[in-house]
């Protein structure tokens, strides 16, 4: 979009559990500033092209983050490099408060008054956070979690966030919530790889989106464009 | 500052009569004064010296002293495995037989008996190096499975360290070794278990202990995290089975004879019923569970062998009625580092502040 280099390129990626062959060889880009959407319905592949992204599935084809080859970096060090992941189901540490679970997204990270300033910078946005410091994560609320969860990942100081359903099991105004904070985190710099199965409010806020099918890319456009369009209209949008 | 809140707490609860609420009051007056911890820790390591030297007790009650503290130092280490991090190792009395072995094999061969005294402390060192490079060997293989599959690992762990000591003639065979000097002292099984708690505490608490916990919540998000899980799991499961080594030493010290019976399966199982009983996850836990454990089976012994039927059935009653055992997942407040403790306060404080008009 903006420039020629793109920051996360997937190239031919195939991914299967066994006998069972989750991505089929799909290629895409996505460069830096952009939300880019994956949305397919379930068993389309999308949450095993995320997990292949943050090494945590075997694959082939390559992955390639800014010149680095992601094959050969093990999956924590892949979030130090720069590439977040918010787990499908948000992965909150229920046992632990959320001081804990926010500290453990800086675990690789020694440079302290810069993490102070970014406890700061998360508290700003997530103010309810800041008051429930001292709560165990698994009596927080699916949207509170939710939160919880997206601050973590801006908290390993990211570049690139993959999302995984963050609307799962929230109401529609709290997806609204979130939709608006991934929306300002965008404009703040990070660049955002979003899976959904919300088509509707994913396309709306990305830049550019693909629909993955059964293990393949279908459809690639503009959101405006596939929000337009009909096929997408019917498959996803109920019509 | 933390006693200004004790008359509060107070006119939460009315309704709980007057003296109960005395009580409260001592207890929490008592139980906010961090600094007890050190003092109770110096003045037990001073009683510990002064037990023996005036035979204060019978030897006897100084004997299940020392127990209680290997058990506790035992119980502790196993509960990092199997309490903070969530992974199931049944074990660690193997671990334990290389630490007794190693120390014993010391002080009865290499070391001359005048010397005994003086090079204990290094020798106890030595056993936990010996349990601790043990303990990495099996974990670089054990922790490519999970759950289940580890326990059969950490099992088989157990049952080949058996065998091979049955099997080399040097330090005995099945026959064991018999008389070791009886080097546990009271002081020494203190200090080592005074230490055990105090690593094990503070590594809970660091940066490596809640990337250790991360793994028991949720590991897949715990590598989303950054987290190393491998290199948490790999100390965590050396600094486990150190300590399980130093166990080791202290008890065949104590016992003053050792053989390779007496680190089977069973003893595995002792440990396991220590760490549950007393609750996962929790220092104050494990020292519970060690003491009551180790004094009732004492208290129980003129019953004979009922006692092995009323002792598990004890531990149904606990598991029906605490299924986390006596601490679950908590910890008393001397153990849990200030900072933790403000945010939990502040939050509590918040929370009792906007509960308060509903209540009236």
């Amino acid at each position: 979009m903006n420039d020629s280099t793109p920051l996360l390129s997937i190239r031919d990626l195939r991914v299967s559990y066994g006998n069972i062959k989750a991505v089929l060889g799909i290629s895409f880009e996505v460069y830096e500033g952009e939300i880019v959407t994956l949305i397919g319905a379930n068993g389309a592949g999308k949450s095993s092209t995320l997990r292949a992204i943050s090494g945590m599935v075997p694959y082939s084809g390559s992955i390639t983050y800014r010149n680095t080859d992601l094959r050969k970096v093990v999956s924590d060090k892949i979030v130090a490099l720069g590439i977040a992941q918010v787990p499908e189901g948000r992965g909150i540490f229920g046992n632990l408060t959320v001081q804990e679970n926010l500290k453990l997204a800086t675990w690789q990270r020694k440079d302290k008054p810069e993490i102070e300033r970014d406890y700061e910078r998360i508290f700003g946005i997530f103010p309810r956070l800041k008051e429930r410091r001292g709560q165990l994560g698994g009596t927080l609320s699916g949207g509170e979690q939710q939160m919880l969860a997206v601050a973590r990942a801006l908290l390993s100081r990211s570049k690139v966030m993959l999302l995984d359903e963050p609307s799962m099991g929230l109401s529609p105004v709290l997806v609204r919530e979130i939709f608006n904070i991934l929306t300002e985190i965008n404009q703040a710099g990070t660049t955002v790889l979003l899976v959904e199965q919300n088509a509707n409010m994913a396309l709306r806020i990305a830049s550019r989106g693909y629909v993955l099918e059964t293990g393949n890319l279908t459809l690639t456009g503009t959101g405006a464009e596939l929000l337009g369009n009909p096929r997408v209209k019917e498959a996803y949008l109920g019509g | 500052m933390d006693a200004q809140k004790t008359p509060q707490k107070n006119i939460q609860q009315p309704g709980k009569g007057q003296k109960l609420g005395v009580w409260k009051q001592y207890w929490d007056r008592f139980a906010s004064n961090r600094w007890l911890l050190p003092v109770l820790t110096v003045a037990g390591f001073i009683l510990s010296i002064l037990i023996p030297q005036f035979n204060l007790v019978n030897p006897y009650i100084q004997l299940i002293l020392m127990y209680i503290g290997i058990n506790i130092i035992l119980t502790t280490s196993l509960n990092l495995i199997n309490g903070y991090m969530g992974e199931f190792s049944v074990g660690h009395a193997g671990f334990m037989a290389v630490g007794a072995y190693t120390s014993a094999v010391l002080t009865t061969i290499f070391i001359p008996t005048s010397l005994n005294p003086w090079l204990f402390p290094l020798v106890v060192l030595a056993a936990g190096v010996a349990a601790g490079l043990v303990g990495l060997l099996v974990a670089i293989p054990s922790f490519k499975t999970r759950g289940d599959y580890l326990a059969i690992v950490t099992l088989a762990f157990n049952m080949i360290v058996k065998s091979i000591i049955e099997n080399i003639e040097a330090i005995g065979g099945p026959r064991g070794i018999p008389g070791i000097e009886k080097l546990t002292t009271l002081p020494w099984a203190f200090f080592w278990t005074a230490l055990a708690v105090w690593v094990i505490r503070n590594f809970v608490y660091s940066n490596f202990g809640r990337g250790v916990m991360s793994i028991r919540e949720d590991e897949i998000a715990s590598d989303l995290m950054s987290v190393n899980t491998r290199q948490a799991k790999l100390l965590a499961f050396v600094i486990s089975s150190f300590f399980a080594g130093i166990a080791g030493a202290l008890f065949a010290h104590v016992l003053q004879f050792i053989s390779p019976k007496v680190f089977d399966i069973l003893k595995s199982t002792d440990i396991l019923i220590m760490v549950y009983l007393g609750g996962i996850g929790s220092i104050t836990g494990s020292i519970l569970g060690a003491t009551i454990f180790t004094i009732l089976l004492e208290v129980l012994r003129p019953l004979g062998v009922w006692r092995m039927v009323l002792m598990p059935l004890v531990l149904v009653l606990l598991m029906l009625f605490r299924p986390r055992g006596i601490m679950g997942l908590r910890e008393f407040r001397w153990f849990i580092p200030h900072y933790q403790l403000l945010a939990t306060h502040l939050w509590r404080k918040k929370k009792e502040a906007a509960n308060a008009p509903a209540a009236d």
